[in-house]
């Protein structure tokens, strides 16, 4: 399959990435030769493999549901870009 | 004294213990080293000032029961440092000051250690040549038009360079191994969970894996038992006692079994890559190891594999780059979306942002079955290749990579060829598996080539004995000309 440069845009939007107009051309050139590369897994039928979801024979561990952390607001706004004294601040969302 | 930054860790940990150095002198002396190296473009960061107090504080009060005493380390920009800035080579991270510290770093500083500075990678560790960092492509001490490797190039530069005296880099694909190889440098990237994830900037979480890279198989293991340990914060941490690498380290490999995969041969590859391995297969042969061959059937689709999986880990771990909490935010945009999508676009680089794209697409609705459940199959069979191989042997030689050392610029303009120097060690990623590159001799050119050693789960221990013992019969000694100070 060939990706267009529309199919790119839209996948960028859904990325959340702005795509320079000028150049798309060669993002889908360099996309086109990856996914031909990728696409040599086609070669391969895995109807019957079961994918692979942990590398690790273990299963996650859980643990206490107890307060490990907690009291360090300041550092967690410490390195926001734009914050008053308890939150981070976003361009306005709503009317 | 004017020479120890030639030396092994192993060797400098012996002149602290023995005071023919004090760490104050030390770290003078690297810091020296350093300062006349700008040309190498290694180091993003650099924290004399708390590395000489750190110096002072230790030879005030030297503690040499520990690991790593006294010695200063710079360690790859990706790992996590309280109060010190981390960009990750993004410009997106470029303003970062973390207020917790990596596990894996806290461990170096808890055996002794401490940070000298922080390396130059490949922007989020995605690159084979150091050149995806915003902060400029680092110069393999090698030669000056030459790529020092990637993603961890700054880390193998300033290695190779005597600007630190061991390193710390990170391994999703080949990230420890390649530039370790192109320096001529030991480089290990350890069995999944081995080492912390906690507290690395993230790429692709089911395939990354810290590790040491250093001059000698001894400093390795040195290195590797300061870092791992169980972490309660990763939960893919491996919870199991902690071996004790160095004082187990042994060159005796009489009887051990050497699996050789027909399908590393591959097309093009350089002759002296080929005669490399012979001279790698001979010497083991000669330690009394036996040579059996082997095949890993699914090879060819590790790679392609791997731009399935890491994309895809990728553009999720990566979606917390929003310019909210942390990081660059754009100053463009009338609306919250529209300063996401530009904070993204003018934050990241052409390769973190065509990796997105990919990872976005191969996830996205519809095409979920075709790629991504497609290659969670295919690793399956990757990683049932090295099960099967491992019930008949001990480790796996390998090349470490198709070619030395490139140029820089060489291949900017290819993706797909970029992607192929991984071809030899991608698949160890997508089995979770240890591997060790080590410096094995030159090509023609005078660029230093590298084997890989792949072992079992958690058998570490037993390719750092196959590589100890063959570094010690290998004849050949990286020598780099300080042609830049």
């Amino acid at each position: 399959m060939s990706l267009d440069k529309e199919k790119i845009k839209h996948v960028a939007k859904l990325a959340r990435i702005s795509v320079d107009e000028a150049k798309v051309d060669s993002l889908t050139k360099d996309l086109n030769s990856i996914f031909k590369f990728i696409e040599q897994l086609n070669e391969l039928n895995t109807d019957k493999v079961e994918p692979l979801t942990s590398i690790l024979n273990q299963s996650l561990r859980s643990r206490k549901d107890e307060i490990s952390d907690g009291k360090i607001r300041e550092k967690i706004l410490k390195n926001s870009p734009k914050k008053n004294e308890e939150f981070f601040v976003v361009p306005k969302v709503v009317e | 004294m004017s020479n120890i930054t030639n030396q092994s860790l192993s060797e400098i940990l012996e002149s602290i213990k023995s005071k023919k150095i004090s760490s104050l002198e030390l770290t003078q002396a690297y810091i020296k080293n350093i300062e006349n190296a700008k040309k190498l473009n290694a180091f993003v960061t650099t924290t004399f000032d708390q590395a000489l107090e750190n110096a002072k504080k230790f030879d005030n009060k030297p503690n040499n029961e520990l690991l790593l005493s006294g010695v200063p380390l710079a360690v790859k920009d990706l790992f996590c440092t309280e109060n010190v800035k981390t960009t990750a080579g993004s410009n997106i991270l470029n303003n970062f000051v973390p207020s917790y510290e990596s596990t894996v770093t806290k461990n170096l500083w808890n055996n002794g250690a401490f940070l000298l500075g922080k390396l130059n990678c490949d922007e989020f560790a995605m690159g084979s040549s150091n050149e995806t960092s915003f902060f400029g492509n680092v110069i393999n001490p090698i030669e000056d038009h030459l790529v020092p490797g990637g993603s961890s190039g700054g880390s193998s530069s300033a290695l190779a360079a005597d600007l630190t005296p061991a390193t710390i880099g990170t391994d999703t694909g080949g990230s420890i191994r390649q530039p370790a190889s192109f320096t001529g440098t030991v480089g290990l990237k350890p069995t999944y969970g081995l080492c912390s994830r906690w507290g690395i900037v993230a790429f692709a979480s089911s395939l990354d894996q810290a590790g040491p890279m250093t001059k000698t198989v001894n400093d390795c293991s040195i290195m590797l038992e300061a870092m791992t340990g169980f972490d309660e914060k990763d939960s893919t941490s491996i919870n199991k006692k902690k071996e004790i690498y160095s004082k187990n380290l042994k060159d005796n490999i009489k009887g051990l079994k050497i699996g050789i995969p027909k399908e590393y041969r591959v097309d093009n590859m350089p002759k002296e890559i080929d005669e490399l391995w012979e001279k790698g297969k001979k010497i083991l042969k000669n330690l009394g190891a036996q040579l059996i061959d082997i095949s890993l059937p699914h090879t060819k689709y590790a790679l392609p594999t791997y731009y399935i999986v890491a994309p895809a880990e990728a553009s999720s771990n990566l979606a917390r780059y929003d310019g909210v909490r942390y990081g660059y935010r754009s100053q463009k945009g009338k609306d919250l979306i529209e300063m996401y999508e530009n904070t993204r676009s003018e934050g990241f680089g052409d390769e973190v942002k065509r990796r997105i794209l990919i990872g976005t697409y191969v996830l996205s609705s519809g095409y979920y079955d075709a790629y991504y459940l497609k290659a969670q199959k295919v690793r399956q069979l990757i990683k049932k290749d090295f099960d099967d191989s491992f019930t008949k042997v001990d480790a796996i030689l390998t090349p470490s990579t198709p070619s030395s050392a490139f140029k820089i610029g060489e291949k900017t303009n290819d993706p797909v060829s970029m992607y192929l120097n991984d071809i030899f060690t991608v698949p160890v990623n997508l089995a979770g598996l240890p591997a060790l590159s080590l410096p094995a001799g030159l090509d023609k050119k005078g660029y230093p080539l590298g084997l890989q050693l792949i072992g079992k789960a958690l058998d570490e221990q037993k390719i750092l004995n196959i590589g100890y013992a063959f570094e010690k019969n290998c004849g050949y000694k990286n020598e780099v000309k300080k042609w830049w100070s």
